[in-house]
């Protein structure tokens, strides 16, 4: 199951901030469901996120069950070089999630 | 625990009236913001006896939401922002969520554009409250409320 | 004389096809027009649509090997995008080998059988959800265009009488929502006129994507009546009644509901 999809800009103009936009695939699964028998099913959603512009932490977030399934999130990234975006996520079961993508700054 | 409605109302006419009293001393309107604020357990603790300023945040949700379980949110803090300090974090609370702390998205350095987007979970027709962190400590905030309403027919599948 | 009669009995003939639809073809709307403007935002935003997490996983899956045959959905058909497109919009449609209705799920998990020599997915489940909602998705856009005559027929005809019936605890027929009190509230819902043209769909209730047959099972389980199991043959024959009942509406999957 592929973890999640990235969307910037195809050439961002150096110094300007740009768009990112990721849908991460979790259930962010509250804690408050139950199941088909009453169980309650176990909480587990996405912790902490960072994204990191060539390793420097550029953005991230600590997030709860109170977002939504299947995370969506966007924000803006100052452009410096080209490089490469990393995404990364950890969720309750101590699960790591990860993606990346290039960034063309001209 | 929140008060109740009525007494809510009373201390928000008579906080009012005393900064319409006091309405040529500007300074004093801070008291006036801070009655704003939902009363959350969880943003009292965070805030420590400061008042954030409820201005320069815009924190936008949803009047009607179609379903409580993903509510678009935007918060934007506009620029232009001066030289010196820059937003930090920018924390989101809910006034009856079983988990009022929702979310906190950092900013290690100045961005020319602060705008997160995403998808909340609301359990119930509350408020949500946004509060921005400034690298030197000072502290903006916004609120925004938000209805939520139940489905029409049970899923069980 | 005998022409003015063959005249009068087409006509006639006519107006008896026409009167089979309660929905006219021009008052058909999907049923992301009475969804919410947060909803139809996300629907449209493939950058935040959830559910093309599902058709992204579904494209993986295209390309993957399986089974004895050890051969992929892409050995015979090649690029989906070019080979699949307007695949969707004919099913549900009869299978001559079984002479039974096949919607697209059905159809996949035949040619993983037969072709593939792999087992059967499980319906709901997240690979057959994901493939069908790929291979649905290459059709998105364009309209549904069912057949009903010939073999298929006796489906259709039990599918229309499943969707009139009144079902469980709140004797309740689909048309008596869907044909009659279609764009009235429910509680908080606007009710659509149960098309079905999103599916498989990002259901916010589910937190996921699941089929049609899901849904109608939903609705059933609203209306306290019994649930056929997944894949029974009554839910396939109301999918090849709804696929005619919303002939022209564009497939919109993956939608967001």
């Amino acid at each position: 199951m592929p973890d999640a999809r990235v969307n910037v800009p195809d050439r961002i103009p150096r110094g300007k901030p740009f768009e990112v936009r990721i849908l991460i695939r979790h259930p962010m699964e509250t804690g408050y469901r139950l199941d088909e028998v009453g169980k309650p099913i176990p909480r587990n959603v996405i912790r902490t996120f960072t994204c990191r512009y060539d390793g420097e932490i550029a953005f991230s977030a600590r997030l709860s069950s109170g977002i939504a399934a299947n995370p969506y999130l966007r924000f803006f990234v100052t452009a410096r070089e080209s490089g490469l975006l990393a995404f990364e996520w950890q969720d309750d079961g101590g699960v790591h999630g990860s993606d990346s993508v290039a960034v063309t700054v001209v | 625990m929140t008060m109740p409605d009525s007494r809510r109302l009373r201390t928000r006419r008579r906080l009012l009236q005393a900064g319409g009293a006091l309405s040529i001393v500007p300074w004093l309107r801070v008291g006036a913001a801070a009655a704003d604020l939902p009363d959350i357990p969880a943003l009292s603790a965070f805030l420590a006896g400061r008042t954030p300023r409820s201005e320069r945040v815009r924190l936008l949700l949803p009047q009607l939401a179609d379903n409580g379980q993903a509510v678009p949110m935007k918060v934007v803090i506009d620029g232009p922002f001066a030289p010196g300090p820059h937003v930090s974090a920018i924390h989101l609370f809910s006034e009856t969520n079983p988990v009022p702390e929702m979310a906190v998205f950092e900013f290690p350095g100045p961005v020319e554009r602060i705008e997160v987007e995403s998808r909340l979970r609301l359990a119930n027709t509350q408020r949500i409250v946004a509060v921005a962190a400034m690298s030197d400590g000072t502290l903006y905030s916004a609120v925004a409320e938000v209805i939520v309403t139940l489905a029409g027919c049970l899923d069980g599948t | 004389m005998l022409r003015a009669l063959v005249c009068a009995v087409s006509i006639c003939a006519a107006v008896a096809g026409a009167q089979e639809r309660v929905l006219p073809l021009s008052a058909l709307r999907s049923g992301i027009a009475f969804a919410g403007p947060d909803v139809r935002a996300m629907q449209s935003d493939d950058t935040s649509n959830p559910g093309l997490l599902w058709v992204e996983n579904g494209q993986k899956l295209w390309h993957a090997r399986a089974g004895a045959a050890d051969s992929s959905c892409a050995s015979c058909h090649g690029d989906a995008r070019a080979t699949k497109r307007g695949v969707a919009t004919p099913h549900p449609r009869h299978d001559a080998a079984t002479g039974e209705v096949f919607d697209l799920e059905a159809r996949i998990n035949a040619c993983r059988v037969r072709r593939q020599q792999a087992s059967p997915w499980a319906r709901e489940s997240e690979d057959l959800l994901s493939l069908t909602a790929y291979v649905a998705y290459q059709s998105r856009g364009l309209p549904l265009a069912v057949t009903i005559d010939g073999p298929a027929r006796a489906a259709f005809e039990r599918g229309r009488a499943y969707y009139s019936q009144r079902h469980g605890q709140m004797n309740l027929a689909c048309a008596h929502c869907h044909d009659q009190n279609w764009g009235k509230r429910l509680l908080a819902e606007n009710i659509s006129q149960g098309h079905g043209t999103a599916f498989p769909a990002y259901r916010l209730e589910w937190q996921g994507v699941g089929s049609l047959q899901r849904r109608i099972r939903a609705c059933l389980f609203g209306i306290r009546a019994e649930m056929p199991p997944p894949g029974a043959p009554e839910l396939t024959d109301l999918e090849l009644f709804l696929a005619w009942r919303a002939q022209g509406l564009p497939i919109e999957t993956p939608g967001v509901r």
